[in-house]
């Protein structure tokens, strides 16, 4: 048996492994656990252009719950949720930080124009620096962040209203009372 | 009592496909005639009972029958029948039952149209199409079945996602499974041959159709699926890299490669493992494709419901089914004994080369879109890969491979004078550089890339036509005497230089798409006017209507040019009830030159609308292309030469000698 012709069926054999690992190990939909109930790691970041004077840090903890919504202009799912954003900005029902993941200034800043910006605070994250330190998986993703900074929950994928309510209100409840 | 119908025919099809997928297999060994021949009967069972069991929950569908489950997560009362039809296959049961009637169906035509087959290799081909099958009926019997019942009954059912509702995506699954499991036949095929130990050139022509078909389903059903983001996610996008357009997007470039491969086996009786292998690999990608985003290891927003079971058995089946094939692969493929070696500068030569390319262009995606799970499992960082990346790694091979596309064709077998091809192409040459000069002098500003895809496309254009004019003697000679030749080319070689055209104009519209846009965003009042891309564009306000399943708020623009008569464009935001959720409708008036584009979007509030307006040149050409690509693969595949159910006696009067003096040639 010449071994070059193993080489495919050996090649499948680890990717089937990291796979099977994959699937009872890891959960793409869900926070890597060290990250929940710590302080968000330390960033300072520029505004996508014409949309505030950028983020840092110290911006996120304001005393109460608000929402970092990691963004980017080439991401289909970040149009699905974005008219959901909008209307929380609308009803004023929590404040919404935008970090702007591994995007151009420009595109970014077309793509807010157009569908409107919900966003108290942009941040441009160009190199997706700061996404690996928040354990960026994918975009759209949305960080619940407590008062006083700390990373309370992480939702992957488009935030949607039923999830909205049963997932995060009860955590911007718990901070009010 | 439909439902239980449904169950029952599905359970028989299990069992059928058990005794489809081994008795022949058996006979083929013992060389037993009615074992083999059992076969084709049991394939035809196998597909009037899935025939049956897609019926009935088709018929679940349009008589909103709620007490199905299924009906009721995924269907609602109102929505249009359409839908309600093309929500049979919108879900995940749905969309599996759908995958193993299509097996059933490809089972049937290798049953009908096989009749030349040497009787052991069609015995076996059936049976490894029975055992796929045995795997996707008990996955939907055991995880995910369609016809389960739900009780109490609910007065409604859920809906069905509003960005579905859209006849693009309606048939965008179909035209893919049929793709993905058009490549199950060639993949039997490769078993059969694998079992057997046996690949020459005749195998080579059987499997030839089979694959030209899934390619052709495949090119329909991405072009479908790229169209769909075009008008519907209202921003003018058509490609995202998204996880699930890779997944279609990698067995489409191994059955490109498969395609291309085939034919050295056919020519030169060379390059046998490594068809074997593309066939194995383009089939596994498609089974990646359906399943990656099912079993919950990979995250995508198309993804359906994922559970844990579920994923279980995925994975168990992509094993025994990949890993299966593959060992069997290592073990029996040196025994096949490979044609001679071949010059680097030959017909063969340039083949391997479009393989090579092509298949690296499919691994540096499957890389990509495993990456993320890759990295995660071994140093727990969790990373995206987005368009970044592939835009980075797909181009500089796609640049090669297509200039590489209109040299290939030039070159005959076995040895070639690349002196002499250039010789032939420098007119094509001049042709693509004068038009890029053009172009320069026309937008001195245009991008490098531009230019780029530019040239690719005249290089690819001309090289494809003249060398379509060269085979028969265009202008030298009577034209009487090139139509003659021209009827006498096989339709293989029309289809070829159809197919190569179409990729030059996918290459016009992705390229003048995306050079040359030119777009307003903002608010307008009614009455207002802007110019853009060379049309005014006149808002004539918002009104508010009622759809079946939502309400809509209707803008009215009117587009004229040069002052002339104008036309009428109707972009719509909707608000469907059922799931509640808000879509935006682009109104679209494609033509040849340019598409516009428009959306309306919030209102300000003050009597105006956020409206967004393209111009996108040429854009079009990407789905004209991809059509015309499909239109070479049916002329390819309605070549003579290839038709497997020609009735013997048609087949016999066909000149043999031709084609071996080709063969050979």
């Amino acid at each position: 048996m010449q071994l070059r012709f193993l080489v495919p069926v050996l090649t499948f054999v680890a990717i089937a492994v990291v796979m099977w690992y994959a699937l009872f190990n890891l959960n793409p939909t869900e926070i890597p656990s060290e990250l929940v109930s710590k302080a968000a790691p330390e960033f300072s970041l520029e505004a996508v252009p014409g949309y505030g004077p950028g983020l840092a840090k110290s911006d996120l903890a304001t005393g109460k719950v608000v929402l970092l919504n990691v963004f980017a202009s080439w991401c289909v799912a970040c149009m699905v949720e974005h008219p959901f954003f909008m209307e929380l900005r609308e009803q004023d029902t929590v404040d919404i930080y935008g970090l702007n993941y591994k995007d151009t200034p420009t595109a970014a800043a077309e793509w807010l124009q157009r569908h409107g910006n919900p966003y108290k605070r942009t941040g441009m994250d160009l190199k997706g620096r700061v996404g690996i330190d928040f354990g960026v998986y994918g975009v759209p993703e949305t960080f619940v962040i407590g008062p006083d900074g700390t990373i309370l929950d992480k939702v992957i994928g488009p935030l949607t209203r039923p999830m909205f309510e049963m997932r995060l209100r009860p955590l911007l409840k718990g901070a009010e009372s | 009592m439909i439902a239980e119908i449904g169950q029952f025919v599905v359970i028989l099809a299990l069992i059928t496909a058990i005794f489809q997928g081994t008795v022949p297999m058996l006979g083929a060994g013992q060389g037993s005639q009615p074992m083999m021949g059992f076969a084709s009967n049991a394939a035809l069972v196998q597909f009037v009972a899935l025939t049956i069991a897609f019926i009935c929950l088709t018929v679940g569908y349009v008589t909103s029958d709620f007490s199905i489950l299924n009906v009721a997560s995924n269907s609602h009362s109102l929505k249009p029948m359409l839908y309600k039809v093309s929500g049979v296959w919108g879900n995940h049961e749905g969309s599996l039952l759908l995958w193993a009637w299509i097996l059933a169906l490809f089972g049937l035509a290798v049953a009908l149209f096989g009749r030349n087959l040497p009787d052991t290799l069609k015995a076996r081909v059936l049976a490894v199409q029975g055992l796929i099958g045995v795997g996707f009926l008990m996955f939907i019997l055991f995880t995910s079945n369609p016809f389960e019942r739900l009780d109490p009954v609910p007065l409604d059912g859920n809906g069905l996602n509003p960005l579905l509702q859209d006849p693009g995506l309606a048939f965008h699954p179909p035209f893919l499974y049929l793709g993905y499991v058009g490549l199950s036949v060639t993949f039997s095929f490769a078993i059969a041959a694998l079992i057997e130990g046996r690949v020459d050139p005749a195998w080579a022509r059987w499997v030839r159709p089979w694959t030209l078909a899934a390619w052709g389903f495949l090119t329909i059903g991405i072009a479908l699926g790229s169209w769909w983001a075009y008008y519907e996610l209202g921003w003018g996008g058509w490609w995202f890299w998204d996880p699930v357009e890779n997944a279609s997007f990698m067995p489409w470039l191994a059955a490109t490669a498969l395609l291309h491969s085939a034919i050295v086996v056919e020519k030169r009786d060379a390059l046998k493992n490594w068809t074997i292998l593309l066939a194995i690999i383009a089939f596994s990608l498609s089974l990646l494709g359906t399943f990656l985003v099912r079993s919950g290891v990979l995250n995508s927003v198309h993804a359906f419901a994922t559970d844990p079971a579920r994923g279980v058995f995925i994975l168990i089946f992509l094993i025994v089914v990949i890993g299966g094939s593959l060992l069997l692969y290592g073990i029996r493929a040196p025994m096949m004994k490979g044609g001679g070696l071949f010059a680097p500068i030959s017909r063969e030569g340039a083949l391997v080369l479009n393989n090579l390319l092509l298949s690296t262009a499919t691994a540096t995606i499957l890389l990509g879109t495993l990456y993320p799970i890759f990295l995660d499992a071994f140093t727990g960082a969790k990373v995206s890969v987005g368009p970044p990346f592939f835009e980075a790694t797909f181009l500089p091979l796609a640049i090669p491979l297509i200039i590489v596309m209109a040299f290939g064709p030039f070159m005959p077998w076995k040895r070639a004078d690349l002196a002499g091809i250039l010789a032939r192409l420098k007119f094509a040459l001049f042709l693509a550089l004068l038009f890029v000069g053009i172009i320069m002098w026309w937008r001195f500003d245009t991008p490098v890339m531009a230019l780029v895809g530019m040239g690719l496309f005249g290089w690819l254009l001309f090289g494809s036509f003249f060398e379509w004019a060269d085979r028969i003697k265009l202008f030298r000679g009577p034209l009487s005497k090139s139509w003659k030749r021209m009827i006498q080319l096989p339709r293989s070689a029309h289809g070829m230089t159809v197919a190569h055209i179409g990729v030059a104009l996918v290459i016009l519209g992705i390229t003048a798409s995306e050079a040359w846009q030119s777009e307003h965003l903002g608010v307008m009042t009614p009455g207002e006017t802007v110019t853009v891309g060379g049309y005014e564009f006149r808002f004539d306000g918002v009104e508010t209507l009622a759809g079946p399943n939502y309400e809509a708020d209707r803008g009215t623009f009117l587009a004229t040019r040069n002052g002339g008569s104008g036309v009428f464009l109707y972009p719509e935001q909707r608000r469907y009830t059922d799931p509640p959720m808000e879509t935006t409708e682009a109104a679209i008036r494609p033509m040849l030159s340019a598409d516009l584009y428009v959306v309306v979007g919030e209102s300000d509030g003050q009597g105006g609308h956020a409206v967004r307006i393209y111009h996108k040149p040429f854009v079009s050409w990407i789905w004209i292309g991809s059509l015309v690509m499909f239109m070479g693969g049916l002329l390819s595949l309605s070549d003579r030469r290839l038709r497997l159910g020609a009735p013997r006696g048609a087949r016999n009067q066909t000149p043999r000698t031709p084609e071996m003096s080709e063969a050979k040639g």
